[in-house]
């Protein structure tokens, strides 16, 4: 019946966005709700074909479902750090208090990324005369839930600008960049506006612009506690909290539970490969043991589990690593960037001191190596199956 | 002979736009990046670099015919470097604050890609007068690129333009403002994208730079 009526209204104003219609140069931008709003029928005639009901825009659509559960849970996380943050234990302990306070602070952020994300991809798109990608959907709500609650808007504008043109648009669109848009965003605040997005001040609404804490409370992320004095804040450590996510941090990454649920309906619905996510818990608890045999300090002595509770690397592992873009193309190749990313997030965190937290760099940096390791790994694969005709 | 007849003028305008050293020709991109945090410092580099590329030119095509071509290299490396060295003092004798910012950077003009490329492709085969030109145009178009940079890095890195404040400080966050400024833009790694923005801007309005 709705579908019905809203297909009536698409056909009445479909005219003139055709071709030699009065509104034809903003074709990309009519078919874009259109085919968003309908499944198209129209079918290649030559070629290769889609052999599968599941076109792009259902695949994002997937990955933002899988979303969801961190987004909520982001938002009753920021209500929550900052009602206690402020000393108000009536409200930190009720549910909607926290979530409608979070709720009307995040939002902001998530519509300022996909104003602007989306504004860019429909120019180009426009301007190339090419349809318009759906790949912004995933990026859109990705960017928001990996910064700080306290970032100005214009930052997260300017970000997602350089981002999509120089991270995406440059490298010709959705399936074509190197790196993960959404990262590239946050690596540019984290490099451009460093104290936006690192200290203790920023992860809790309300604290930053000299609103006081109360005594004894920190707003640092269990990460920078850890990287400050590791003695002291492994002593007790809320392992509960941290898996939870009732803990200081980017809006979508604190817990784990709720990465968990997406990371469920990625698998069960086969967007997102298995290797890369088991390969990067896998290659961030080796290199965790690895510091435990090296012993030495209480930070490298610290369970090498707690590294895949903490900060970014369950979200990075389930909603950045996966990237089908970026990441490897191969089976094997996907085990060993993954692998490599985990390990090289740990090795950051807990040898260099300027970065608490490494899982950014470490996609980042495995996001250009991906191609090198695929093209090992086809050139081994070809070597094995030529031994025999050699012999 | 004119002074700068149609031929002349040609190799004077070339270099500024569709010739240009670091936008085409990709020559003199490292002290591109590395010194145009701010505009002074580029501005007295791009100067540098014109006088340094147009007297350079301007002797080895007075020598040209003089210098056996196996040690034309090193013959060249030593006109450039006693030209270096003259500008290095007079930058430390007259500018000394912005001598000491562009520390290495001036020295290291001798290693400047675009002086040694236009001596070895322009004067080595040309006559003074056209190799001076050249020489200078070059200088130019480099400087009219690090001027770029120096401007949008400086107003966006710092806030301020020639060392001038051009952000009113109100407007700073921890001032009560909404702004902050790029910790990026003072990084060379931003310089490196803006010279890929402009030869991305450059080069889709000049359609025959494109290749097919």
């Amino acid at each position: 019946m709705i579908a019905k009526l809203l297909r009536n209204v698409v056909d009445r104003v479909k005219p003139p966005f055709e071709k030699d219609g009065k509104l034809s140069w903003l074709h990309s931008t009519f078919d874009a709700f259109e085919t968003f709003l309908f499944t198209p029928d129209s079918t290649t005639r030559r070629g290769a074909h889609i052999r599968d009901s599941i076109d792009l825009k259902r695949t994002m659509i997937v990955v933002v479902v899988a979303l969801v559960p961190a987004l909520l849970f982001g938002m009753y996380n920021v209500g929550l750090q900052h009602f206690r943050a402020v000393g108000d234990p009536a409200s930190a302990a009720a549910l909607w208090p926290c979530f409608w306070y979070g709720f009307v602070r995040v939002l902001p952020l998530i519509l300022v990324s996909y104003i602007v994300g989306l504004g860019i991809e429909f120019a180009f798109a426009q301007a190339r005369g090419h349809e318009v990608n759906e790949g912004f959907l995933v990026t859109g709500m990705l960017v928001p839930l990996i910064m700080p609650i306290d970032v100005p808007l214009w930052m997260v504008a300017v970000a997602v600008a350089f981002a999509v043109i120089i991270g995406k648009e440059v490298f010709g669109g959705t399936g074509m960049n190197v790196f993960n848009p959404a990262l590239l965003a946050r690596a540019f605040v984290f490099f451009s506006y460093t104290s936006f997005i690192s200290g203790d001040r920023v992860w809790i609404r309300g604290a930053g612009k000299g609103g006081e804490y109360i005594d004894g409370f920190s707003g640092a992320t269990p990460l920078g506690q850890i990287g400050e004095n590791a003695q002291q804040a492994l002593t007790d450590a809320p392992v509960w909290d941290w898996i939870v996510g009732t803990i200081p941090g980017s809006i979508g990454e604190t817990s784990l539970i709720a990465i968990l649920i997406g990371a469920a309906v990625l698998l069960f619905t086969g967007v997102a490969s298995w290797r890369v996510m088991f390969s990067v818990f896998a290659g961030g608890l080796v290199m965790g043991l690895v510091f435990n045999a090296i012993g030495g300090s209480p930070y490298m002595d610290m369970p090498a589990y707690y590294h895949l509770l903490l900060g970014g690397f369950a979200f990075g592992a389930v909603f950045m690593a996966t990237d089908p873009v970026t990441a490897a193309q191969t089976n094997a190749g996907k085990l060993i960037v993954g692998f490599l990313i985990g390990l090289l997030a740990v090795l950051i965190r807990v040898v260099n001191p300027g970065y608490p937290e490494g899982m950014m760099l470490a996609i980042l940096f495995m996001n250009a190596m991906a191609p090198l390791v695929d093209h090992v790994v086809v050139g081994a694969n070809v070597r094995r199956r030529l031994k025999p005709a050699k012999r | 002979m004119k002074a700068l007849n149609s031929k002349n003028w040609q190799y004077f305008l070339g270099p500024l736009s569709k010739d240009n050293p670091v936008v085409v020709q990709i020559l003199g991109i490292c002290s591109a990046l590395a010194v145009t945090a701010q505009l002074k410092p580029a501005f007295v580099m791009a100067a540098s670099v014109v006088v340094v590329t147009g007297f350079a030119n301007l002797i080895m095509s007075c020598l040209r015919k003089g210098v056996p071509s196996r040690i034309r290299i090193i013959v060249q490396l030593v006109v450039i470097a006693f030209l270096v060295i003259l500008v290095d003092q007079v930058l430390k004798a007259y500018v000394y604050d912005v001598s000491k910012q562009l520390s290495v950077y001036v020295g290291l003009i001798i290693t400047n890609c675009i002086l040694m490329g236009r001596v070895e492709a322009f004067a080595l085969g040309h006559k003074p007068w056209p190799s001076f030109v050249d020489g200078i145009a070059n200088g130019v178009g480099y400087g009219i690129i690090l001027l770029m940079l120096g401007f949008v890095r400086e107003l966006f890195g710092s806030g301020s333009l020639w060392g001038f404040r051009v952000v009113p400080e109100a407007w700073y966050i921890q001032n009560g403002g909404f702004y902050a400024n790029n910790g990026l833009m003072m990084l060379p790694p931003m310089a490196l994208i803006l010279v890929g923005l402009i030869i991305w801007v450059h080069r889709s309005s000049n359609k025959d730079l494109i290749e097919k």
